[in-house]
């Protein structure tokens, strides 16, 4: 497939919860297939909002979406294409709904219209993918705050969608599970845009990352996020900075 | 926490088919409400109390169980003998207990304990997410059983909720006392919780949407009518059969 094909293209958007205090002001951005984007900026400026107006859950006020070509108008538009892009929700509870793991992981799949065995399948694939094969009979809601993060993965990722939409994915995990999920995605033949406020993670995982200021996105060769050492030669000896 | 305790056994009961037990139940239950006369009700709880006893389960939980609706039914006790019209067999001064109010706690307090004991032998010893699904095999509208199942999933996030809450009042060096302070904070907790509660249904809601959920929720389980299934089916039914029988004639 071409390289520079446009998933996600959106002119103009402008959107805001209460009408003093627009959150996006006449945004434009424009995501292509094979990108690895993260997008870093400060809490309450928007990156979640951003998210849920590309999944057709938010309204903007005014501007246009497309994606994969198509014009976003219409619920039933974004029903069409929601199982092409999967959204990782910051919170792991609002995700996972049902009593098992093994159901929750193909409730997308079923919902495609996959056969019961299908699904049963592609969800095995996933949740040993992710290393969870031991989980398909285990209680959503007694998992632990990793363990529901990286189902919750597995139920986005059981959908194969093209692109993935990730919410702050690391936020409150230890090492070891941060460290499957930084696996994954460098695994993975797929597109994704990253929010998130850890930028060795960014570094690692996309190749540009954009911030939101004043209602839009500014790209990378703007505003350089980067980190940088120093030698910090009295480190030894008691001190102040 | 919804506990289930008696849903991981072993029993004859345990592995025949959750949708025969779920209909088993249902038909049996609605039969033991209807009736009236003491021989059959006696021996409703008797058969009841056998089908407890082959579910094995621990009789110990099966008691406490009881307890608490029988506190319940002690109420009735207190109040229909006094209040019930009809003849009466007792006065103490201005105080007269009448005998049909007598029969007709007896009555309830019989007819409750049977269908108890007759949930917790067929139904409590599936789990929950089973009695969903098998409730959608017996074509409950799906709406009913979503709801059932959510409901259950969210319970516990709910319950998560309100404890941080409190943990977060606790130490913050909340008491509560009889005072206006301690009435105000728990209207807060209250109104934060429901706010809490739909805002998370909305997330929840925009998740499975996000998933492609149009309505329709299927469900992974395969159920197997097996001709122990059918057996038991057929053993349960006979003897609703049979009540109903025995009803009628000493009715006639």
């Amino acid at each position: 497939m071409d390289k520079n094909q446009t998933i996600i293209k959106m002119t103009g958007i402008d959107f805001a919860y209460s009408e003093n205090s627009p959150i996006l002001k006449n945004l434009d951005f424009e995501f292509f297939k094979g990108d690895k984007v993260g997008i870093i900026a400060p809490n309450g400026s928007g990156k979640t909002t951003l998210f849920h107006l590309m999944m057709g859950l938010l309204t903007p006020s005014s501007g246009s979406i497309e994606i994969f070509g198509k014009p976003m108008k219409t619920e039933p538009d974004f029903a069409e294409i929601r199982h092409r892009i999967g959204l990782l929700f910051q919170d792991a509870d609002d995700q996972l709904f049902c009593p098992t793991v093994l159901e929750d992981v193909s409730f997308g799949p079923l919902n495609m219209g996959k056969s019961r065995k299908e699904a049963i399948e592609i969800s095995r694939r996933t949740l040993d993918f992710l290393g969870l094969s031991e989980f398909e009979n285990r209680i959503t809601f007694k998992l632990s705050g990793g363990e529901k993060k990286l189902v919750s993965l597995a139920t986005v990722l059981s959908m194969e969608p093209e692109v993935l939409l990730l919410d702050e994915p690391l936020t409150g995990l230890d090492t070891k599970t941060r460290s499957t999920i930084t696996m994954a995605l460098k695994e993975m033949d797929v597109s994704y845009i990253i929010i998130s406020h850890n930028i060795e993670f960014l570094k690692t995982t996309t190749r540009k990352t954009v911030t939101l200021r004043g209602g839009r996105l500014i790209a990378d060769d703007q505003v350089h996020v980067h980190i940088h050492d120093h030698a910090h030669v009295h480190g030894d000896v008691p001190h102040k900075h | 926490m919804i506990e289930e305790p008696f849903a991981d056994g072993h029993s004859i009961i345990h592995r025949i088919d959750p949708r025969f037990r779920v209909a088993a139940a249902v038909f049996y239950s609605f039969s033991v409400a209807l009736c009236y006369e003491f021989p059959s009700l006696l021996a409703a709880l008797f058969f009841s109390l056998s089908a407890v006893v082959v579910s094995g389960v621990s009789l110990k939980m099966v008691f406490k169980r009881l307890a608490v609706v029988n506190i319940f039914i002690v109420l009735f006790w207190l109040v229909l003998p006094l209040t019930y019209a009809g003849n009466i067999s007792y006065s103490l001064g201005p105080v007269t207990i009448s005998l049909a109010g007598i029969v007709l706690a007896a009555k309830i307090t019989l007819k409750s304990n049977a269908i108890l004991l007759v949930l917790i032998s067929f139904i409590a010893t599936m789990t929950f997410a089973t009695l969903g699904h098998s409730l959608s095999r017996l074509k409950i509208p799906e709406k009913l059983v979503f709801l059932l199942m959510i409901t259950y999933r969210y319970i516990f996030v709910i319950q998560q909720e309100y404890q941080k809450i409190l943990r977060s009042i606790k130490v913050r060096g909340f008491i509560p006392k009889t005072t206006l302070h301690t009435y105000k904070t728990f209207a807060y907790v209250v109104g934060m919780l429901l706010i809490r509660a739909s805002e998370r249904a909305d997330r929840v809601y925009n998740a499975m949407r996000c998933r492609g959920f149009k309505g329709k929720y299927y469900s992974l389980t395969e159920f197997d009518a097996d001709a122990k299934s059918w057996i038991f089916v057929t053993i349960v039914t006979g003897f609703t059969i049979g009540l109903i029988t025995m009803e009628l004639l000493l009715n006639g």
